[in-house]
C-alpha cells in the first residue's frame, strides 16, 4: 500500500436482469448495425486505387528523354547514395549509330534494383545528374520468388510509347530550365541534329 | 637562407625554392592548388594559373607589393617575402575566376568521365564553388581520339596543362606527341595519331590532372569509388614496379603509379621518381602477378575511401593516449605491439 490507490476486487453476483443477457445482446448488435450504415475505411485496392500524395514513394523509373534516349548513363552515383546498397549496374560504351538510344557516351548495360532491399527512401533520385531516376506511385507488386523483386532494365526503363509523368516530382523552377534548349544538357539527340543541319 | 612568411606562417627555406615548394614544405590548407605544375617534370608549370598566390612584400630590400598576383609555381623566394594565400579574399577571388576560365571549355560529364572521384579540375571547382558555368557559348567539341590500344584522348576536356607533354618529352624517347595549333584551337595530339608505344608513355595518364588522358583497359569498368585501392609491388626489370592496384573483388581493374598528396608520383628510396612502365600498368592484370603490401592510405574526405575500412592501427594509438602511455601491469589482446610505447 505504497500508494493508496489499490481497489478491492469485488466478485459480485449477477442480478436477474443482468444473468438474462439478453439487453447486452441487443446493446452489441446494436453497434455492429451501426456500422453497416457507416463510410468504410478501406478500399477494394486493385479496382479502386487510393489518391497518393505527390511526393509518395514508389517503384522506380528509369527515364527517357524527349526524343527516347535512355537518360541514364551508368554513374553510380544512385548506388554510392543507396544507404540499403540495393542498387547494381554495369556500364557499356555506347557505339556508334545507337545515339538515338543513349544520351551519353556511356550507358548502363545492366541496371538492378533489389526491391527487397530497396527501403524507397529516394536519395537515389536525388543523387542523380541526369534525371535519369525517378521514383514513381507505383507500388511493387508482391510475389512468391525472391528473385522476381530483383528489377532490371526490362522493369525500370519506361517504355517508349507509356511514358511515365514524373512531373510532380520536379520542382517548378526544374522544369522550366529544361525547356531552355540553349543548354546542353537539355538538347535531346533530335535537337542537336538539327542544329546541325541549320548550321550547314 | 630566405626567410619568407605565407599566411602568417614563417619557414626559412634554400635559395631558388619557388613559393609553391615553400608552401608544400609547410603543408596544410595553405598550399596553393596546381593543375599543371608537376614538381617530378622540369620546366612544367606557369600554364594554368590556378596556384596564384598575393605577394604583399616582395622581400626585406624592397618591401613594395607586386602589383597582381603571381604563378607560385614559378616564382623563387626573396628573403622577407611576405606572401598570403587562403588569408586573402582578394587572392581567392582570383582563383575562382581562373578555375571559371578553365571550366570554360571543359565539358560537364562528370558522371560519364573515369577520373571523376580522383580528378583534381572538380576538387578544384567545388572548392570555389564554380560546380556550374556562366558560360553561353557552345565548347570546342573534339572527336575522342586513340593513342594506341591503351590510352584514350578526350580533348574536349583537356586544359592544356602540358604535364603529358613534359612526360613524352622527358621519360620516353622518339617523340610524337604534342600540342598543335595556337591559341583558342590548340590541342594535344600524336603526329597524325601516331600510336604511341613507349615503355613509359602510361605516365601520361597518371599527370593528367582531368580525365583528357585516360586507361583504355580501365574504359567505363567502374567508378573508382567502387574499387578497393592497394599498394603492391613486382620484380620488374624496366621501372621500380611500386604500384597502386585498383580492384574490385579479385580483379584487378586498373593499375596506376603510388600518389602522394599532392595528386604526383612519389619518389623511389634512391630519390628518382616511381614512373611505371606499360607493362605493369596494362599488361598485368592479375593478383598472382603482384605482391601485395596493404591498403593504401586514402585521405578519408575523399569519395575513393567511402566503405573502405583501414587497417586496426587507429585502436592501437587511442589505447595508448587513453592509458597515458603509463600500461600500469594491464594486458590487453589487441594484437602485436599494442602495448609497446613506441608504436605510436
Amino acid at each position: 500500500m505504497l500508494t493508496n490507490r489499490s481497489k478491492q476486487v469485488v466478485k459480485r453476483e449477477m442480478t436477474w436482469f443482468e444473468k438474462a443477457y439478453f439487453p447486452a445482446i441487443l446493446s452489441g448488435l446494436s453497434i455492429t448495425i451501426k456500422h453497416f450504415f457507416m463510410k468504410k475505411a478501406t478500399v477494394k485496392y486493385p479496382e479502386v486505387k487510393r489518391e497518393f500524395a505527390p511526393v509518395y514513394r514508389g517503384q522506380h523509373v528509369l527515364k527517357r528523354d524527349e526524343s527516347g534516349a535512355e537518360r541514364c548513363t551508368a554513374c553510380g552515383l544512385c548506388a554510392v547514395a543507396c544507404p540499403a546498397e540495393a542498387i547494381t549496374m554495369t556500364a557499356n560504351e555506347r557505339k556508334k549509330g545507337e545515339e538515338n538510344l543513349y544520351r551519353e557516351e556511356k550507358y548502363a548495360s545492366v541496371y538492378e534494383i533489389n526491391m527487397l532491399r530497396c527501403i524507397f527512401c529516394g536519395l537515389c533520385e536525388e543523387a542523380c545528374p541526369k534525371e535519369a531516376i525517378f521514383l514513381t506511385d507505383r507500388i511493387v507488386p508482391s510475389t512468391f520468388e525472391r528473385d522476381e523483386f530483383i528489377y532490371g532494365k526490362d522493369k525500370l526503363v519506361e517504355p517508349i510509347d507509356q511514358r511515365v509523368d514524373v512531373s510532380k516530382r520536379q520542382t517548378p523552377a526544374v522544369l522550366e530550365f529544361k525547356k531552355d534548349k540553349h543548354f546542353k544538357h537539355n538538347k535531346t539527340y533530335l535537337d542537336k541534329m538539327l542544329g546541325k543541319a541549320k548550321k550547314h | 637562407m630566405p626567410k619568407i612568411t605565407i599566411d602568417d606562417i614563417p619557414i626559412e627555406v634554400p635559395e631558388g625554392t619557388t613559393i609553391l615548394q615553400a608552401a608544400r614544405m609547410i603543408g596544410g590548407d595553405i598550399v596553393p592548388p596546381a593543375m599543371c605544375y608537376y614538381s617530378k617534370l622540369k620546366t612544367s608549370g606557369g600554364y594554368c594559373r590556378t596556384c596564384i598566390v598575393k605577394v604583399e612584400q616582395g622581400s626585406e630590400k624592397d618591401p613594395r607589393p607586386m602589383p597582381k598576383p603571381v604563378a607560385s609555381c614559378r616564382t623563387n623566394v626573396m628573403d622577407g617575402m611576405v606572401v598570403r594565400n587562403i588569408t586573402s579574399q582578394e587572392n581567392l577571388e582570383a582563383r575562382a575566376g581562373v578555375v571559371e576560365f578553365l571550366l570554360m571549355n571543359h565539358p560537364l560529364d562528370c558522371p560519364v568521365c573515369d577520373q571523376a572521384g580522383e580528378c583534381h579540375l572538380q576538387d578544384l571547382s567545388y572548392e570555389h564553388g564554380k560546380e556550374g558555368t556562366r558560360n553561353e557559348f557552345e565548347r570546342r567539341e573534339y572527336e575522342p581520339m586513340d593513342f594506341g590500344d591503351t590510352i584514350k584522348l578526350n580533348m574536349n576536356r583537356c586544359i592544356l596543362c602540358y604535364r603529358c607533354v613534359k612526360v613524352a618529352d622527358q621519360l620516353t624517347d622518339g617523340r610524337c606527341h604534342g600540342v598543335i595549333n595556337r591559341g583558342e584551337h590548340a590541342e594535344i595530339s600524336t603526329y597524325i595519331e601516331k600510336a604511341i608505344d613507349n615503355d613509359f608513355s602510361g605516365n601520361m595518364i597518371d599527370v593528367c590532372p582531368v580525365g583528357a588522358l585516360t586507361d583504355r583497359t580501365f574504359r567505363f569498368k567502374s567508378r573508382v569509388w567502387y574499387t578497393n585501392p592497394v599498394d603492391a609491388h613486382r620484380d620488374c626489370d624496366k621501372c621500380c614496379g611500386k604500384v597502386r592496384l585498383w580492384n574490385q573483388g579479385d580483379e584487378v581493374l586498373r593499375v596506376t603509379a603510388r600518389k602522394d598528396q599532392f595528386g604526383e608520383v612519389i619518389d623511389n628510396e634512391d630519390g628518382s621518381t616511381a614512373w611505371i612502365c606499360n607493362d605493369c600498368r596494362f599488361e598485368k592484370k592479375h593478383l598472382n602477378d603482384w605482391v601485395i603490401e596493404g591498403p593504401s592510405d586514402i585521405s578519408r574526405h575523399s569519395v575513393i575511401s567511402a566503405n573502405h575500412y583501414e587497417s586496426l592501427r587507429s585502436i592501437q594509438k587511442t589505447t595508448m593516449k587513453m592509458m597515458g602511455a603509463k600500461p600500469h601491469g594491464v594486458k590487453f589482446e589487441l594484437g602485436d605491439g599494442a602495448l609497446d610505447p613506441n608504436n605510436q
